[in-house]
């Protein structure tokens, strides 16, 4: 430092503002300002009727009636006695497992094909992708013509190649397989792009030390690529279960005519979703009955995403992927 | 092996399968919304367009049961407003989360995580009692109001902030005496960009596409989202395939624009989201 020759005045430094009361009061605020609404809107649109479901389930409550007598548990019982319940519970579960199995095997052969030097590679993940983001109601209808009885495209393929007409509305299995279909569609291109971004994310070293080690690619893939995908795929597996056993739009818009609600004329492809809604919705608007089908859903959802995660935690040899990098 | 593995013909013939079987059925719908309803009963079903579009479409407006106008301007109402009000909470609430220190924060962000794992169906019920007290049954803001800000997007912006945001600007930033509300406009939100056009764009795909609660709650035919008009058509008109597809044709049109437009972006934050999941 040398002696300051600049003759100008010093210049009044800036007025510092001191870290005052009003400063101290927004640091303080400001986070909890800033998360409220959230915490606002799910407390009174999510957390509240998630409880209150629970209240109703306990009580004999219509659109019509005045009062709405406390009937326990009333409500639950004769629901655990209902054929139609068991009828649309063993439905979801159906069109859960024939669609989720095939769609998750789909995705991960698909991430297989995209992980590798491809010419136009985000043209490929649209095309995949597209299904997406269409509108769902949209498309179960071009579905429902798609699997159409006399003039459906996908009896006359099937006629093409010798094989008789299927009754896609009205038989049972067959309309669990056709709505199947429709959520695969939407769905297999989604999760191929999350399980190609872990794949990516997986070291090339590990398949060089599987090639010396004398696996050809399909038993790298096996054992190198499924194991180490393991947490994605339980990932997968999850929101699947979340998304398949609340199905609604789907087989509602892939019926038409009377009384869509139900699924069919004998409830062939009603989901537990559809019944809850027919139960409290039109045509019977009993918000009880309705209420004690949304919580035995919920119960459902805990117990098959439960199952989901010990099953695919078997997944594969490899437990911990250092024991594959150290090798 | 430090390359990717080759395609081989074999792989790009697979993927023509694939990309073939995703693309095929929104492509009939636009066949089918062109023809003529004698296109229904062509065997071999026709897979090239005609030219009865207009025809259609006038069908479709005239319709005075699918109210599909309404339909229309209303979806169009709900999915921008719920877009913009989602994105503006969203991250102001992943700012706090990430880059703000205050006591709870932890216990309240495991809350927000909880909350997306919650059914939706499950609180449809008291949900429609509530409207109805509300007196916004047959309403917009009853489908408008409840989604106005959402865990997911709470939690996404959280995420995209604990890295794109540096402490250090945010400290230079206090220094020179910015509030905190400054630090978002001026510091973060130019910062958080790329994810905010994502969420944007999910969120209005999404709110767009909603069936189970606007079909419980709107019950009015007369003020239907595009969904509920699309209901209306398929219950009411399945001798009229060609009115039915144009329906479903031009509700489907401004999603895909939104995907041709950005697909690229979105495509990046699904898989982004994953390697963090």
């Amino acid at each position: 430092m040398t002696v300051q020759l600049d003759a100008r005045p010093p210049v009044a430094p800036a007025p510092q503002r001191s870290p005052g009361r009003l400063s101290r009061l927004d640091t303080r605020l400001s986070p909890y300002l800033y998360i409220a609404p959230f915490f606002l809107i799910f407390g009174i649109f999510g957390a509240y009727p998630l409880a209150y479901t629970f209240w109703v389930s306990l009580h004999d409550w219509d659109l019509l009636g005045a009062d709405h007598p406390f009937v326990g548990a009333e409500n639950y019982t004769r629901l655990l006695a209902d054929a139609d319940f068991w009828h649309a519970l063993v439905n979801t579960l159906g069109i859960f497992v024939i669609s989720t199995v095939p769609q998750l095997l789909a995705a991960l052969w698909l991430a297989n094909l995209l992980n590798r030097g491809l010419r136009a590679r985000t043209g490929w993940r649209m095309a995949i992708l597209v299904p997406n983001v269409t509108s769902t109601a949209a498309v179960a209808i071009v579905f429902g013509v798609l699997f159409g009885r006399e003039f459906g495209m996908i009896n006359w393929v099937l006629d093409l190649v010798g094989l008789d007409a299927i009754q896609w509305k009205s038989n049972r299995f067959a309309s669990w397989v056709a709505i199947s279909a429709m959520v695969d569609w939407r769905w297999t291109g989604y999760n191929a792009l999350i399980l190609l971004a872990a794949m990516q994310a997986i070291p090339r070293d590990l398949y060089e030390a599987a090639a010396i080690d004398g696996a050809n690619r399909a038993r790298q893939f096996w054992s190198v690529t499924v194991p180490l995908l393991k947490p994605t795929i339980i990932f997968c597996a999850i929101i699947a279960t979340i998304g398949g056993l609340q199905l609604f739009t789907e087989p509602r818009m892939f019926h038409s005519g009377t009384n869509p609600i139900r699924g069919g004329p004998l409830r062939e492809s009603q989901t537990l979703t559809m019944y809850m809604f027919e139960n409290a919705f039109a045509p019977h608007y009993n918000f009880g009955y309705g209420s004690a089908v949304a919580w035995l859903l919920f119960a459902l959802i805990a117990i098959v995403a439960a199952v989901n995660v010990l099953l695919l935690r078997r997944l594969g040899g490899v437990d911990r992927p250092q024991k594959g990098a150290a090798r | 092996m430090s390359r990717l593995w080759r395609a081989s013909p074999l792989t790009y013939l697979a993927l023509v399968v694939a990309a073939g079987l995703s693309v095929f059925p929104i492509w009939w719908m636009f066949v089918v919304a062109s023809r003529s309803n004698d296109a229904m009963g062509q065997l071999p079903p026709p897979v090239t367009p005609g030219g009865n579009l207009g025809a259609n479409i006038a069908r479709l407006f005239d319709n005075t049961d699918a109210y599909f106008l309404t339909g229309l301007i209303n979806s169009a109402v709900v999915a921008t407003t719920v877009t913009v009000s989602v994105v503006f909470f969203s991250s102001l609430a992943g700012f706090a989360f990430a880059k703000l220190r205050f006591r709870g924060r932890n216990a309240l962000l495991l809350v927000i995580i909880a909350t997306m794992m919650v059914p939706t169906q499950l609180g449809v019920i008291p949900l429609y009692l509530l409207m109805t007290k509300l007196h916004w049954n047959d309403r917009l803001p009853a489908v408008i109001v409840p989604v106005l800000v959402t865990g997911f997007g709470v939690f996404m912006m959280r995420q995209y902030a604990g890295q794109a945001v540096s402490d250090e600007l945010i400290e230079a930033a206090r220094m020179d005496g910015c509030g905190t509300a400054r630090i978002w406009w001026h510091v973060v939100l130019p910062a958080l960009r790329p994810a905010a056009a994502v969420l944007g764009l999910l969120t209005f795909m999404t709110t767009w596409n909603d069936f189970l609660w606007p079909y419980a709650v709107l019950n009015d035919p007369a003020n239907p989202t595009v969904q509920l008009s699309l209901r209306a058509l398929s219950d009411g008109y399945y001798q009229d395939m060609s009115q039915v597809f144009t329906g479903t044709a031009i509700a489907t049109l401004p999603l895909l624009l939104v995907f041709v437009l950005f697909g690229r972006q979105i495509i990046g934050g699904i898989m982004e989201g994953a390697v963090k999941a």
